[in-house]
């Protein structure tokens, strides 16, 4: 009898969990793969395409997946080691062998030599490009990412990246800088 | 609350946690009166010298300006305009060194002084208390006050804060090493400084305003309490001599005991904090209409000859305050601007100085020795011990140099406020305020561009979605036209699709079966005759056969097209036969009836022979019209490799090239079939049924052939619009689908016996249109053979049996490919 009732309690509550637990898969469901947005804020959102993925997102999904972590350029090596603290592998260096600390950059339009193509604002991935045909262009650089996607289609080769320009709001001590030693 | 007053107006100052005890050397400039500087050649003034945005540039290059007249005017939010220090001309206004550690250039009016020294006209102000709150706030504002403490924040704003404030906090506790500019300002001018604390109180109405003085500057307290005397609600408070408690919070905690929130303001907790120089300016301002241009710098310094305090206008040289006081440069020379404690050495000493710039000091290398190397840190905690906002600094400093930047924030780095404690007792000599410092810039760098990347998200995400849109609005474009068309159209390209699938079939089992189903359908067409008629069916097959050889004789004989040709000897024969079988029982069913379109008299006849040759006429007929739409096809395909793009240029060029060479073939096995049977209903005379047989076989073989071309033709055609679905196979697979679904649909409605026409047209207007949208050159070609087919009902009954087997080849063929 004693067994019979321990039967009845544990098939009850195994039920009762098992009821809750249903219910929690089905009310808490959570949709797509969280994990993927974990990656996609990480990610630079340059939406570059050096990664081989056309942008930031598509990316992002592809590591989920199980691919390197190491591609992202612009990220540099400190979206690299978040990637891997977050994913739980190694760090490894950059797949391109690019350097650490990527140098930020804007595209820059010589604007006398525009010839209004429109080819630059078709490339550019955030709209960062404003012109119209035969009519000069400029970028807005607060919105430029630097991903240099509109260099190449330029057919007259009017657009620079230059590297952002240094302000008082991101400058920073040099620590490291060796003393000068003024002789005379 | 009543207890705290007490306490406060009895005297009682609290203690903040750490702090240290440099050697102060002020007396080096605090016996010296206040001096004028003459006036330099050249004022360099920063058009910004505060916390937040530019003022909007008033003047221009060449441009004469009075003293006091504002350079610029308050444009965007925080903005605080600057003014013309002296009279003279604008000789430029560009980019120059700026007072800050990196000096980097900040735009700058440069004004030359004609030595007149001529003030535009000041609107003074004898009694400010007439003047309302808001006239006040503007002429702080106008006057270009910003906090002369250090950091700079705008004073207007926080003068117009909204928060009650309970008490008013007047910094003038001077903490730095070295600084004596409020010291001597608060001995020489303490009405007017008491004067600004009254208007900070018209405006802001505290329930007590505390001076707090460090105790090492007792002629300062003397005067301020004295000048103080008629107002019961200024305190003023002596602080013990530590630093840093000039800082806000450590200033508010020994004053009040409260301690504003690790991310918060002094107002959240009712309090607000001014600086003596501030309020002396705001006295200026407001009694005399003088807008913020000189203040009170202490230049100092064992380099010095004549330490003191001047007055400076803002935008004078440093170069010249320094040859002013007389400057003996010892080797490797640094020149800080601030205190020790808290100031930066200054790259160059070409810089103006702005409305911060408390004190230049000049120290020979003994006083100010330049830190040695850093060394490992021993985790002695003295770092710790010292800091006055309990924060630990070894722990920054570890996790600075690490860049974990999320621990530093878990460790309340922004309440850091770089007062440099830390690295004063470090005895391993490590620079933890810079390390700090860059900690800073880079976490709001990162948060920066983290923002900046949201936006990029946001930016791209919106220009996917707009892209999406546009390239369904074109389709959506491609797709109107052919659905503007009427229903009839409609109608009419749907029915010559299907025949044109039925004609184009070569599965050999499947058009048996559906040859059989036909059959059946057949017999039920004739009404009431249900006896099975086996004999019938046994004379098809052997004809059948006899069909199939003679064609591959033939075909072997003529030998024009390899590809296609052996493929279809069978399935023709079969069709040849079906057709035949179907010409017959139509013809029965016919004899019942009596309604006959221009084939069916002829094909009355009794005989079975007769039957054939006008099966065969029938075959003729369609093949004909199949050669007729294959020019049509040709025309089109020939068409496209124009308009077309590359990838589409070659598969309709060889469609092209197969479908003229099918027409070609077809047009010659036409004539032969034409000469072989057109005696036959003419004369009707018994024509060899064989012979018969076999050009209607060769006929329909043709015209089969030339339909698959045609819907070759037709998919290559059908490409070039829809040019955005890239695989074929797809389209196949749904062309074979809906195919099977009219046949399907064709049968059914056969099996109702009679009528098929207007089901089959039903059927077909119900086919989805992306069937019907192939393309206008198959809706005319079928034009013409559409009433006759209309019409004819056996012809219905086989198409749709074909149309069946057809589409499970269609499908069958989308399957391997994909």
């Amino acid at each position: 009898m004693t067994l019979f009732y321990a039967l009845i309690a544990i098939g009850s509550l195994a039920l009762i969990f098992g009821l809750i637990l249903g219910f929690a898969a089905i009310r808490f469901r959570v949709e797509g793969n969280p994990i993927v947005e974990q990656i996609d804020t990480i990610l630079p959102q340059t939406q570059c395409g050096q990664c081989g993925y056309p942008g930031c997102r598509p990316y992002a999904e592809a590591i989920a997946n199980g691919d390197e972590i190491n591609k992202c350029p612009p990220g540099g090596e400190s979206t690299m080691k978040k990637l891997a603290g977050l994913m739980g592998v190694d760090e490894k260096p950059l797949a391109g062998g690019e350097q650490a600390e990527p140098i930020k950059t804007v595209a820059y339009i010589r604007e006398d030599e525009c010839i209004g193509c429109t080819k630059c604002i078709q490339a550019c991935p955030v709209d960062a490009i404003l012109g119209a045909t035969r009519q000069m262009h400029t970028v807005l650089i607060d919105e430029c990412t630097g991903c240099d996607l509109c260099v190449e289609p330029c057919p007259v080769d009017c657009i620079d990246m230059l590297p952002v320009a240094e302000t008082k709001q991101n400058w920073k001590w040099q620590l490291d800088a060796i003393p000068v030693t003024q002789i005379d | 609350m009543d207890k705290l007053l007490e306490q406060i107006k009895k005297g009682t100052v609290w203690a903040f946690p750490g702090g240290i005890h440099p050697p102060q050397q002020k007396s080096l400039s605090n016996s010296a009166s206040i001096t004028r500087l003459p006036l330099p050649d050249k004022l360099i003034v920063a058009l910004k010298q505060h916390i937040g945005a530019n003022g909007k540039l008033l003047v221009e290059k060449g441009q004469y300006v009075l003293k006091g007249q504002p350079l610029t005017e308050p444009a965007a939010n925080w903005s605080v305009p600057v003014h013309a220090p002296s009279s003279g001309v604008v000789t430029d206004i560009a980019p120059m060194p700026s007072a800050h550690p990196s000096a980097l250039p900040e735009l700058s009016v440069i004004i030359e002084p004609d030595g007149k020294d001529e003030w535009v006209a000041l609107n003074k102000n004898k009694n400010p208390a007439e003047l309302s709150h808001d006239e006040l706030i503007n002429i702080i504002h106008q006057a270009g006050i910003s906090g002369m403490g250090g950091a700079g924040f705008p004073t207007y704003v926080k003068a117009d804060t909204k928060q009650p404030i309970e008490f008013l906090i007047v910094n003038a506790v001077e903490c730095e090493p070295y600084i004596t500019a409020d010291d001597v300002l608060m001995r020489e001018h303490a009405k007017e400084v008491i004067q600004g604390i009254e208007i900070m109180q018209q405006l802001l109405n505290p329930t007590l305003c505390i001076v707090g003085i460090e105790d090492n500057k007792p002629e300062a307290i003397a005067a301020m309490k004295q000048a103080a005397e008629h107002n019961s609600k200024i305190i003023i408070q002596t602080v013990p001599t530590i630093y840093p408690s000039g800082g806000e919070k450590q200033l508010i905690k020994l004053l009040t005991n409260r301690e504003v929130p690790s991310i918060g303001i002094p107002a959240d907790i009712g309090i607000l904090v001014h600086n003596t120089g501030t309020l002396f300016a705001v006295q200026q301002a407001v009694y005399e209409g003088k807008p913020l241009i000189e203040r009170i710098v202490t230049v100092t310094g064992n380099t010095i000859h004549k330490p003191g305090n001047v007055w400076a206008l803002l935008g004078t040289e440093i170069k010249h305050l320094l040859d002013c006081q007389g400057f003996s440069p010892v080797p490797q020379q640094s020149v800080v601007m601030g205190g020790p404690m808290m100031g930066f050495t200054l790259p160059t000493v070409r810089i103006g100085i702005v409305k911060t710039t408390n004190c230049i000091l000049a120290p020979d290398h003994k006083e100010l020795a330049e830190p040695g190397p850093e060394k490992a840190c021993i985790r002695c905690s003295a770092c710790a011990d010292a800091c006055p906002a309990s924060l630990l600094p070894q722990q920054l400093q570890w996790f600075a140099k690490s860049k974990e930047y999320d621990k530093l924030q878990e460790h309340n780095l922004f309440d850091c406020i770089e007062c440099g404690a830390c690295a004063y007792v470090c005895p391993s000599e490590i620079p933890l305020v810079q390390y700090y410092r860059i900690a800073k810039v880079e976490i709001k760098e990162q948060q920066a561009d983290k923002i900046k990347a949201d936006r990029a998200k946001e930016r791209f995400d919106a220009r996917k979605e707009r892209l999406e849109r546009e390239q369904e609005e074109r389709q959506n474009r491609h797709k109107r036209k052919p659905a503007a068309k009427s229903a009839d159209e409609k109608q009419k390209v749907a029915e010559a699709l299907a025949r044109v699938k039925n004609k184009s079939d070569n599965g050999d089992e499947k058009s048996a079966v559906a040859a059989a189903i036909a059959r059946a359908k057949a017999k039920k067409q004739q009404g009431e005759e249900l006896e099975p008629d086996n004999s019938e069916v046994a004379k098809e097959r052997a004809l059948r056969k006899e069909q199939a050889r003679k064609y591959k004789e033939q075909k072997s004989q003529t030998d024009e097209s390899a590809e296609t040709a052996p493929v279809d000897d069978k399935k023709s024969a079969v069709a040849a036969a079906i057709a035949r079988a179907k010409a017959k029982k139509a013809a029965q069913a016919l004899d019942n009836a009596e309604q006959a379109t221009n084939e069916e008299p002829q094909s009355a006849a009794p005989v079975d022979d007769k039957k054939a040759a006008v099966a065969a006429a029938i075959a003729r007929a369609k093949a004909k019209k199949a050669a007729k739409a294959l020019e049509e096809a040709e025309q089109t395909v020939s068409e496209a490799p124009q308009s077309d793009t590359p990838a589409d240029d070659k598969k309709a060029a060889v469609a092209a090239a197969i479908a003229r060479a099918k027409a070609k073939k077809a047009a010659k096995a036409l004539e032969e079939a034409e000469q072989t049977v057109s005696e036959a209903p003419q004369t009707d005379a018994p024509v060899d049924d064989k012979k018969a047989a076999v050009a209607a076989a060769i006929a329909r073989a043709k015209a089969k052939k030339a339909a698959k071309a045609l819907e070759e033709a037709e998919q290559a055609t059908s490409e070039e619009p829809q040019s955005d679905t890239p695989v074929d196979d797809k389209k196949a697979a749904v062309a074979a689908a809906i195919a099977r679904a009219k046949a399907k649909k064709a049968a059914k409605a056969l099996e109702d016996t009679e009528q098929t026409q207007p089901q089959e047209l039903q059927v077909d207007s119900a086919a989805p249109k992306s069937a019907e949208s192939n393309t206008d050159d198959s809706s005319v070609l079928i034009n013409a053979d559409k009433p006759k087919s209309a019409d004819d009902k056996k012809k219905a009954a086989v198409a749709a049996a074909i149309a069946r087997a057809k589409a499970k080849k269609l499908q069958k063929e989308g399957n391997n490919q994909s």
